[in-house]
Parts: structure tokens; C-alpha cells; sequence
């Protein structure tokens, strides 16, 4: 087959707990954004061309009450600063010999749980691989917040409260495995978890935002493990597949 | 406030594509720096491990059933189960567990 087809596939096929995540997640913020007075085509486009949870969240605030233009960027700026983290990742995962528009397209669909699954894919990223999990991804997203937005009861509430945990599931099959065949990832991933868990509790640092949380940690940890144990090169340079 | 709404989603789509795009683009070159290629490296390890905890505990109606899927998952993700697996296992754990707290009225 189609090598190109074939990472298509493959992003599609490991998109799916993706997609389904986004709807419960989405469909809850297409009735916040009802309730927030927004019409229902505002909603999916906000959804359709932001692709971002936390930062959409924090729009409807901003948007009800009327706030300026600068506020709005300065919010999506701070909440979304994590996604630059995971851009400059991601371009070391990109092959030099790719043709460059790619680089364009693939920056759309940088998410917390695309750039999860891409980042851990062995060797260099298949842009085609990254388009099949926006495939799913996107419709996953938009559908929701339009069902959302449309009729708040259409799903019942014990099938959402399900589905809300797709995506986590998902981080977990991304993050234990690797972490199974390495101490001191496992060691990374633990302290992560903890350090969050503590961020969440101490009353000075529970205020602090989801996205600003994720960036604080990510830089001190990921930095510390950088220095403490820097990696080999043969640890990284797998084959694409 | 409608037509100002498209305006404010115009400027937050700019700005987060912008926050997405420019890394992607701008850095070319491979990193050299053991350093700096050991932290991206842990990256996103480090981004998923605290998005997960402790969130999933509270996402869905109750801690019981958050904590019933975190570990339904983690047992399934340690024997190398698929993505799709793991998370609809998860899924259907808290469905089940709900589902049997509602029936004996525990919650």
C-alpha cells in the first residue's frame, strides 16, 4: 500500500479515542457557550477554527463581558503558551526532506492529545500520519460543541460522564508503556503526577491556570530530568516506521 | 455583541495558531544540544503525566468512578494494550461503575 495511506490510516485509526474524547468534552462546551448567550454557529466556528479546550472555555467569559480585543488575545496567549512547548517539540520530529507547506497544516492541529500521540511515534513524523488524527480530531470537536449547542440533553449524563475520560485513557496508553522499559521515565511520569497533585492542593498554586500549571511544570521538570539524565543519542533515533 | 463575536473569535484563533505555528516553522535545523534535545525529549512525557493527574479524578460525576477508570487504564496501558483499548476501557469502567452506584443508591 501507499506508504502515504497507510500513515493515514494509522493516524485515523489511533485518532478514534481522540475524536471521541473531544465530543463529550466539546458537546460540554457547546452548552456553556449556549448558556453564554453565543449563537450556535459562533460556537462551532469558534470550535472549528481555535481547536483548543481551555482556551475556548476561557473565551466565553471574556466575550460576555464584553472585554477588549487585547484581553481576549492576552487570555489565549498565556493559556495557550504550552502549545509553543510542543511545537518546538515537534519540529525535531519533522523529517528536513519534507516539503515545507506541511509544516503549515500541521501546525492547526497542534493539540494537547495530537502532539501526545505524534511526539511518541517512533523516528520522524509522518505529516499524513498527523493528518488522519486531525481527521477525526476536528469532526470529533466541532460535532460536539454543535450538538452541545443544539440540544444540552441529547446525550444522557451517565454516557458523558464516560466519555469525559476517553482522553486520559488515552495519555495513559501514550505514557506507561514507555515509561514500563525506563526508569528514569518512569520516575519523570511519577513525579509529574505528584507535582501536579500538590499543585492542585496547596492553596497558593491552586488559583494558577490549567495552562500556565502545565507550562511552570513542564519547564522545571522536564528540565531537571534534562540535566540529571540527558539522553543518548541512540535512545532517541528510531526508524520511522 | 453578534457581530463583535466573530471579531473576538478571529483574534483568538490568530493567536493561538500563531502560538502553534511559529515554533513549527521557525525552528529548521535538527538541535544539536544535548540539553536542549533532552528536554523536548521529556517534554511531552512531563505535559500528559500532569494533565492527567489529577484531573482525571474529577472529570466525570464522581471520584469513584474517576479513579476506577485511572486505574483500568493504567493496568491496561502497563500490558501494552492499544490506544483505542485502554481508552474505551476506561470509558466503559466509569459507564459500568456509575451505573452500579446509581443502582444501589450509594452516592
Amino acid at each position: 500500500m501507499n506508504p502515504k495511506i497507510q500513515q493515514f490510516r494509522f493516524g485515523l485509526k489511533h485518532g478514534a479515542p481522540i475524536g471521541l474524547g473531544y465530543l463529550a468534552v466539546s458537546f460540554t462546551f457547546g452548552i456553556m457557550a449556549k448558556q453564554a448567550g453565543i449563537h450556535t454557529l459562533a460556537a462551532v466556528i469558534m470550535s472549528l477554527t481555535n481547536l483548543t479546550s481551555a482556551g475556548q472555555f476561557a473565551a466565553l467569559g471574556v466575550i460576555q463581558h464584553g472585554a477588549p480585543f487585547a484581553e481576549m488575545a492576552a487570555v489565549q496567549f498565556i493559556i495557550n503558551l504550552r502549545y509553543c512547548l510542543m511545537s518546538c517539540s515537534l519540529s525535531q520530529k519533522m523529517d528536513p526532506k519534507m516539503p515545507f507547506f506541511h509544516r503549515f497544516l500541521i501546525s492547526y492541529g497542534v493539540t494537547d492529545e495530537v502532539f501526545g500521540v505524534s511526539a511518541c511515534r517512533k523516528g520522524y513524523l509522518s505529516p499524513y500520519y498527523a493528518y488522519g488524527l486531525i481527521c477525526v480530531a476536528v469532526p470529533g470537536w466541532t460535532l460536539g460543541t454543535l450538538l452541545g449547542a443544539i440540544s444540552g440533553d441529547l446525550l444522557p449524563a451517565r454516557l458523558l460522564s464516560a466519555l469525559s475520560v476517553a482522553l486520559y485513557g488515552m495519555f495513559l496508553a501514550i505514557v506507561i508503556p514507555p515509561a514500563r522499559g525506563s526508569r528514569v521515565l518512569a520516575g519523570v511520569v511519577a513525579a509529574s503526577m505528584a507535582a501536579s497533585f500538590l499543585f492542585s492542593m496547596i492553596p497558593g498554586l491552586k488559583g494558577v491556570s490549567s495552562g500556565f500549571k502545565v507550562i511552570i511544570l513542564t519547564v522545571a521538570i522536564a528540565g531537571a530530568a534534562a540535566f540529571l539524565f540527558p539522553v543518548k543519542e541512540e535512545q532517541e533515533g528510531g526508524q520511522a516506521q | 455583541m453578534n457581530r463583535s463575536v466573530y471579531l473576538y473569535i478571529l483574534v483568538m484563533a490568530g493567536v493561538t495558531y500563531l502560538i502553534r505555528m511559529l515554533p513549527l516553522t521557525l525552528i529548521r535545523k535538527e538541535i544539536k544540544n544535548t540539553y536542549v534535545k533532552s528536554f523536548l525529549y521529556y517534554v511531552p512525557y512531563v505535559t500528559l503525566s500532569v494533565m492527567i493527574f489529577p484531573a482525571i479524578l474529577t472529570a466525570t460525576a464522581s471520584m469513584a468512578s474517576g479513579a476506577a477508570a485511572l486505574v483500568t487504564a493504567a493496568v491496561l496501558a502497563y500490558r501494552g494494550k492499544s490506544l483505542f483499548h485502554v481508552s474505551t476501557a476506561a470509558c466503559v469502567a466509569v459507564f459500568l461503575l456509575e451505573g452500579l452506584m446509581d443502582f444501589f443508591q450509594l452516592f
